[in-house]
């Protein structure tokens, strides 16, 4: 081990699991390609191997967060003294565990892929695996007998290690590698059923969504790499596509502020895109085309979290390219703030169970970009963490509900309903998620949406604040309805055990098991579809319901990993994930090219000067000449009760709203005309004049909520839909239009044209030369010889 | 210069060899069509052979040096040499001739098109070989120039002979729009050769030599330069073809039979863009700086205009051929930055686009062979009928559309990047508003690519085509997947795109030090 | 010096070469003449050649006549296809290489 003094710390062992998570990505990437090819031939289909990978992947990253654990105790063990300077809520600086290899090169430079590990990637690591392994082995029971089950796996298989090497790149190129993988997954997996052209649309729209969005990726890669290259380079030997190097560039203060706003700005286009901000949401509900693992898949823990996870990893780029710690209001809080909104609003008119979520998400990641935006880093990492639990296991009770419960209709209103005592587990599942998901104490997502709104408020942005808890009550009070609508009330349509013809043809989700073209009809399928197509709705079987519980539970507890309400012990997040803000020699974190296989960079010495006042710390001050930082000093709210149970208040007031007004505008009129009042005609009346009072409240939602909430949810939905959505319809079609007509005329008239006429010209002289050509030799000859008779004249004239 | 002389006899070999197999099979009688087949199979396997040797002997460590070399006499009343040698800009392009030319030959095993005689078209797909390897190989502007043209006649006649319903129409205009581009060429190549010889230094022999000439073209004046790069420009650019050159393309490879769209796409195309790395910007750097930000206005119109293109197009050979434009777009931006890494990008590109294109036209020419059309909206479900054609389709689409992971992203994505900051000299604004373009052109070529692979291949097959019996005479058998022949010339295109795709370090570590060499007068 | 003589003699077998060109309808004469046309230019080329004391001109000369040679040959025997395809010489008849 080597001492605190020590200068080099090169060769410091980071222990096996740190130093080879690279692998992590590379099982799942390896078992897509044995997949595709061998997948149809093994006994399961292919599906042992990419839950077989997943798990592997599992097992190594929670290995290499064990010993990132250890590391950081270790080093809180031996700096102590020289780098707690930094300031009073500094962390003792831990490097991450860096390992690249040569990739491609350019100008005599090369440029690496490998890992970054910290705890930031740790993090999304170990929350991508698991997650994913838990999809993998829901989807073993929920696409039984599909037609396509192998592929579904493989690109199942794939997304998952295109998200784990974006996660762990060390630089931009490797993270745009990732980006794009999972894109052209989610083309693949949305389009999963593409016999229906609409959704082979869907697959399309957020494609090309999502692509629209990249553009900015690409420019702003370039911007940065470009404007950091020299500096980096100079100062810590990697690369301007680098990701410490880039953080370090953007906090040393030599960065030009121009580049670093357009390159923040053309970074977070990318991000609006690929997280479904406003307003290029749209794609999120329509990707709801795919099977329900995927979007279970694709909005907990994967895809949409690229987004934010882009912002989170270079951070240092868009604190000081946004000046987030000197504004109030700025470009990634306001989209934020907007979505929060603009979503939830969305989510009340749903019919559609997952599209409630869908909108849920949206508004979520709102969360998530928000605090980012308002400095609040820890708080939006966490909500990562947390949101991945809850939303994983709602989309997944969603789907089990259609599975077992409603014959794989997706509708709310038409068959749904008082599925709580048929589908005991799912339903229970379903509760715990919706109430982390709104908030409530002490489950996940109080802790981290919580904190979320109330650093917002302490950074300085006490608008967003005031967003961010409308948000809240918002989000409670949508999923309260989902909730009632789906598992409470009557049991109406397929839920009652009717069956709607239309059902068969309507819905993606319905296995067509005849199918000659699937694969072959494997004993269980026929067996399987018939059990739950003669009984009615009943629980889903245990490969469905054990991923439901492992994922309620830990929505019940993740909240605990960073609990600050009981004090700072209980921050365990703040310890391990957040990056320290000290201020490090800059040649003991120097890097050596991509060339070098390993580099782990150990405990760095502090550097001279730099003495600790209490806002010590990048972002305050720049750094010395010789010293880099990594990371810009966040400050973090205090939590107060005062604050948690306003927000709870809030919580509880969104949920109760919305449940009362749930019973009396659903199943009110149901009791109406059941005539339910004559079951007892004293408890009836006392229960109907507890009522009354609450019938203000009641009428007041009713012309309140219903005629001015709902029509505004109406109104943002359908400017949603032909407005957004037009525009960005109308200029596919204009652009088609102008397309046309450039070929039609520019193209085939003007440039071909020109490149005719000139062809034109050649025949016509031709034509006019025919005649000459007489066939006749005599002629010929006489032709010559005129010729060289007139040639000889002309010599002779020129001569004299 | 620093050369390299060892085993100078490969590359004459290599070269030269399709011409012993083309004599071969002059003395076979026409009838006899499998050995034809086999002739022309092993003299395309055997050229390979030697390329692969000279891949193996090709010191990769100095790839920026003229490898290979031979310099012998040959026209010495015009002062033009035999001289030839490879560096690491041509030999991925010269192996690839090979490859290309063999995988085509194993597709045509089953897939003559009509009017059959594999006698001529054989014999001829040989000459192009020779053609196109020795283009590569050239470093005397003379021979370039006759190489470059030897190229052109074997096409015209295998467009022309074996093309489509307007095959003469297309086969006329691809050749005199060529021959108009090559003669301005040829006056540029002798423009310089004059202009050159005039400003030698004492003791200094002239020729037509293109290291000499990259030597000492720095010594002619900037209006002269000018001129003569104007000449190159134009020749280089039909050929490319850069917008708004571009129109002989389409209706070449609309017409041309799968086989010629394969070799044009993969192998041709490049000619003209390996001009300009080779020949064009080294020889006048003063020119090429001037004219650096019109190639790159061309070429992002090119990628604008091309995807426009695409999008309007109702036959899916003629939207891959559109493509084409909008991806040498890509590689020309990457060239008009006049740096190491858009140069890299672009002869990357190059590759990419060879591989990934003339998948693309293997796997139309497929689709034709089994539903006797292109027309999209004929086409659907393709997915469903032949699975395994479908995503050969997607993820030839994929790869296209420069899909990191994939060999066409690092194509596009260097260019694009390379454009944010040219070469000393070059206006910067302009080229970031070329960037910000070129980028949103990726967009596009998502757009028109994955709307192809949704029409043609999701959905339900279209009644004329569900081979319920009793439709219009498509029997089932048309309808067949992929097959022997084309599996064997199809995988390694496939593995190619995937492996240079997921470790590019493989070819740029081999472009890397000799585009260094060629821009070394941009001061790096 | 005897030069004048040997050039007028040569422009006198010219033109009565270019005359049978011209005139004869019979392939055969057409043929005979131009075999008068070259052997002037011989004639013209031996006689610089001896006036400007150089080999160039005979070995030109030699080159001229071997090449007549060739051309006799090649000429007559397309005038014996013609005969047998169409039993008759006369130039006149001939025109299908007509645009």
């Amino acid at each position: 081990m080597l001492a605190a003094e020590a200068s080099y710390s090169v060769s410091q062992s980071a222990g096996w699991f740190l130093e080879n998570a690279w692998l992590i990505p590379i099982l799942p990437a390896v078992a897509f390609a044995l997949v595709i090819f061998f997948g149809k031939k093994l006994p399961m289909k292919g599906s042992e191997l990419g839950v077989a990978s997943m798990i592997g992947s599992l097992v190594l990253a929670v290995g290499a967060a064990y010993q990132w654990i250890q590391r950081v105790d270790d080093a809180a063990g031996h700096s102590g003294s020289s780098l707690m300077k930094a300031g009073g809520e500094s962390t003792p600086f831990v490097g991450p565990v860096i390992r690249e290899w040569t990739w491609w090169q350019s100008g005599g430079v090369e440029f690496g892929i490998g890992q970054h590990i910290d705890g930031l990637a740790l993090t999304l690591l170990v929350v991508v695996a698991f997650i994913s392994t838990l999809v993998q082995i829901y989807s073993l029971e929920y696409l039984r007998g599909d037609r396509r089950y192998t592929h579904f796996f493989a690109a199942l298989t794939l997304f998952s290690a295109g998200m784990l090497s974006m996660v762990l790149a060390p630089n931009m190129v490797q993270l745009i590698l990732g980006w794009e993988i999972m894109g052209l997954c989610s083309f693949m997996l949305i389009g999963h059923w593409w016999e229906d052209q609409a959704n082979a649309r869907a697959a399309l729209k957020a494609f090309f969504t999502v692509r629209v969005g990249d553009v900015g990726l690409l420019v702003g890669t370039g911007v940065l790499f470009f404007s950091a290259n020299a500096w980096t380079q100079q100062n810590l030997g990697v690369s301007g596509f680098n990701i410490s190097g880039l953080s370090a560039w953007a906090m040393s203060g030599d960065a030009s502020q121009s580049a670093l706003t357009w390159g923040a700005v053309a970074l977070f286009i990318a991000c609006i895109g690929k997280s479904g901000q406003f307003p290029l949401h749209t794609w999120l509900p329509d990707a709801m085309a795919g099977p329900t693992p995927v979007s279970s898949l694709l909005h907990s823990s994967t895809m949409v979290v690229a987004g934010v996870f882009l912002v989170a990893r270079v951070y240092p780029v868009f604190w000081e390219g946004m000046s987030i710690p000197d504004t109030n209001i700025n470009f990634i809080a306001l989209i934020g703030g907007i979505t929060i909104v603009i979503a939830a609003l969305l989510a009340f008119v749903q019919h559609d169970i997952k599209k409630v979520l869908a909108y849920s998400t949206v508004s979520q990641l709102g969360y998530m970009m928000l605090g980012l935006g308002a400095g609040a880093w820890l708080a939006a990492v966490f909500h990562i963490f947390t949101h991945a639990f809850f939303k994983a296991c709602l989309f997944l009770a969603a789907g089990s509900v259609s599975h077992s419960g409603s014959h794989h209709s997706f509708d709310m209103k038409k068959d749904m309903g008082g599925l709580a005592k048929k589908m005991p587990i799912t339903a229970t599942t379903w509760i715990i998620s919706t109430l982390a998901l709104a908030g409530v104490f002490p489950l996940a997502g109080f802790f981290s949406k919580d904190e979320i709104i109330d650093n917002v408020g302490h950074n300085g942005y006490q608008a967003f604040m005031i967003v961010g808890l409308c948000g809240a009550f918002l989000t409670a009070a949508y999923m309260a309805r989902a909730t009632y609508l789906t598992f409470f009330g009557e049991a109406r349509g397929s839920a009652a055990g009717e069956h709607h013809d239309e059902h068969a043809t309507d819905h993606a989700d319905d296995h067509d098991s005849n199918d000659a073209q699937g694969h072959d009809d494997h004993g269980h399928d026929a067996h399987g579809h018939d059990d739950h197509a003669s009984h009615g709705p009943h629980e889903s079987p245990k490969l469905i319901t054990v991923p439901l519980l492992i994922l309620a539970s830990l929505a019940l507890v993740a909240g605990f990993a960073n609990a600050t309400p009981f004090g700072s012990s209980w921050e365990r997040f703040k310890k391990y994930v957040e990056p320290s803000p000290a201020f490090v020699a800059a040649e003991s974190t120097m890097a050596s090219g991509p060339g070098e296989a390993i580099r782990v960079v150990g405990w760095p010495t502090a550097a001279e000067g730099g003495e600790g006042e209490a806002k010590a710390g990048c972002s305050y001050e720049s750094p010395a000449p010789g010293e880099v930082c990594y990371f810009p000093a966040v400050s973090h709210a205090k939590f107060k009760w005062s604050k948690g149970l306003l927000s709870l208040a809030i919580v509880a007031a969104g949920l109760v709203s919305s449940w009362l007004f749930s019973i009396q505008y659903y199943t009110r009129r149901n009791r109406r005309l059941v005539g339910l009042t004559e079951r007892s005609r004293v408890l009836r009346g006392g229960y109907l004049f507890l009522w009354n009072k609450y019938y203000l409240d009641v009428l007041y939602e009713k012309y309140v909520v219903r005629a001015v909430a709902y029509p505004i949810a109406r109104a943002a939905n359908w400017f949603n839909q032909n407005v957004i959505d037009g525009v960005v319809n109308a200029s596919g079609r204009i652009s088609r239009r102008v397309a046309g007509w450039v070929y039609r005329n520019i193209d085939q008239r003007v440039v071909d044209g020109a490149v005719n006429t000139s062809g034109a010209a050649a025949r016509g002289t031709g034509e006019a030369l025919r005649p000459i050509q007489s066939g006749k030799v005599n002629q010929y000859g006489a032709l010559l010889f005129a010729a060289a008779a007139i040639g000889a004249l002309v010599l002779v004239i020129i001569n004299t | 210069m620093e050369v390299l002389r060892d085993q100078n006899w490969l590359l004459t070999v290599g070269t030269f060899l399709p011409m012993v197999g083309v004599l071969v099979m002059l003395f076979i009688p026409k009838a006899d069509e499998e050995l034809h087949k086999l002739v022309a199979l092993a003299t395309a396997v055997a050229t390979l052979g030697v390329g692969i040797y000279t891949l193996t002997q090709f010191d990769f460590d100095q790839a920026g040096t003229l490898q290979f070399f031979a310099d012998t006499e040959w026209i010495k009343v015009i002062s033009s040499n035999y001289t030839i040698g490879l560096d690491g800009m041509s030999l991925p392009l010269y192996i690839l001739s090979m490859v290309v030319t063999v995988l085509v030959m194993i597709y045509s095993w089953d897939h003559i098109p009509s009017p059959g005689n594999p006698k001529a078209f054989l014999s001829l797909m040989l000459i192009l070989q020779t053609g196109m390897a020795g283009t590569f190989i050239a470093q005397d502007l003379i021979l370039f120039f006759v190489f470059f043209e030897v190229v052109l006649l074997p096409m015209y006649f295998m467009i022309g002979v074996w093309g489509g319903e307007q095959r003469q129409y297309a086969s006329l205009k691809f050749f005199l729009y060529t021959m108009f581009g090559s003669a301005l060429m040829l006056v540029a190549f002798i423009a310089l050769f004059f202009k050159v010889r005039g400003a030698l230094p004492e003791g200094v022999e002239a020729s037509f030599s293109i290291p000499m000439l990259t030597e000492y073209g720095g010594l002619l004046g900037r209006s002269a330069q000018i001129w003569i790069f104007a000449g190159m420009f134009i020749g280089f650019a039909v050929k490319v073809p850069m917008f708004p050159f571009h129109t002989w393309l389409p209706d070449a490879h609309t017409q041309a039979p799968t086989q010629g769209s394969v070799i044009l796409a993969a192998v041709l195309l490049k000619l003209g863009t390996y001009g300009f790395v080779r020949i064009a910007i080294p020889t006048l750097p003063e020119a090429a700086k001037e004219w650096a930000p019109w190639i790159g206005l061309l070429a992002v119109i090119g990628i604008i205009y091309g995807a426009f293109g695409c999008l309007a197009q109702t036959d899916m050979k003629r939207l891959i051929a559109f493509s084409s434009v909008a991806h040498m777009g890509f590689v020309m931006l990457g060239i008009s930055t006049l740096t190491p890494m858009g140069f890299n990008a672009a002869l990357f590109g190059m590759v990419a686009h060879g591989l990934i294109t003339g998948m693309l036209f293997f796997v139309a020419g497929s689709v034709k062979e089994r539903y006797h059309t292109l027309e999209i909206s004929r086409l659907g479900g393709m997915l469903k009928q032949m699975p395994k054609l479908g995503w050969i389709l997607g993820f030839s689409a994929m790869a296209s559309l420069g899909l990191p992971g994939l060999a066409g992203f690092w194509g596009e994505f260097p260019a694009i990047l390379a454009a944010y900051s040219p070469a000393d000299g070059l206006p910067v604004e302009t080229f970031r508003t070329y960037m910000i373009i070129a980028a949103i052109g990726t967009v596009f070529a998502a757009a028109y690519l994955l709307w192809l692979f949704q029409r043609t291949s999701f959905g339900e097959p279209k009644p004329e085509f569900s081979g319920d019996g009793h439709g219009d005479g498509h029997g089932d058998d048309d309808l067949h997947d992929v097959n022997t022949y084309e599996w064997i010339a199809w995988t390694p295109f496939l593995i190619a795109i995937v492996v240079f795709g997921v470790y590019p370090q493989l070819m740029f570590q081999i472009f890397d030090p000799a585009v260094e060499v060629a821009l070394s007068a941009f001061g790096g | 010096m005897l030069t004048v003589q040997f050039l007028l003699l040569s422009a006198i077998l010219f033109s009565i070469g270019v005359y049978g060109v011209l005139a004869r309808k019979n392939a055969v004469m057409v043929l005979m003449s131009i075999e008068l046309i070259l052997n002037a230019v011989n004639l013209n080329l031996i006689a610089f050649a001896y006036r400007l004391q150089s080999i160039d001109g005979n070995t030109f000369a030699l080159y001229v006549i071997a090449i007549a040679a060739a051309e006799v040959g090649v000429g007559l025997a397309m005038v014996l296809l013609i005969f047998r395809n169409r039993r008759s010489i006369a130039l006149d008849e001939l025109s299908e290489m007509k645009g």
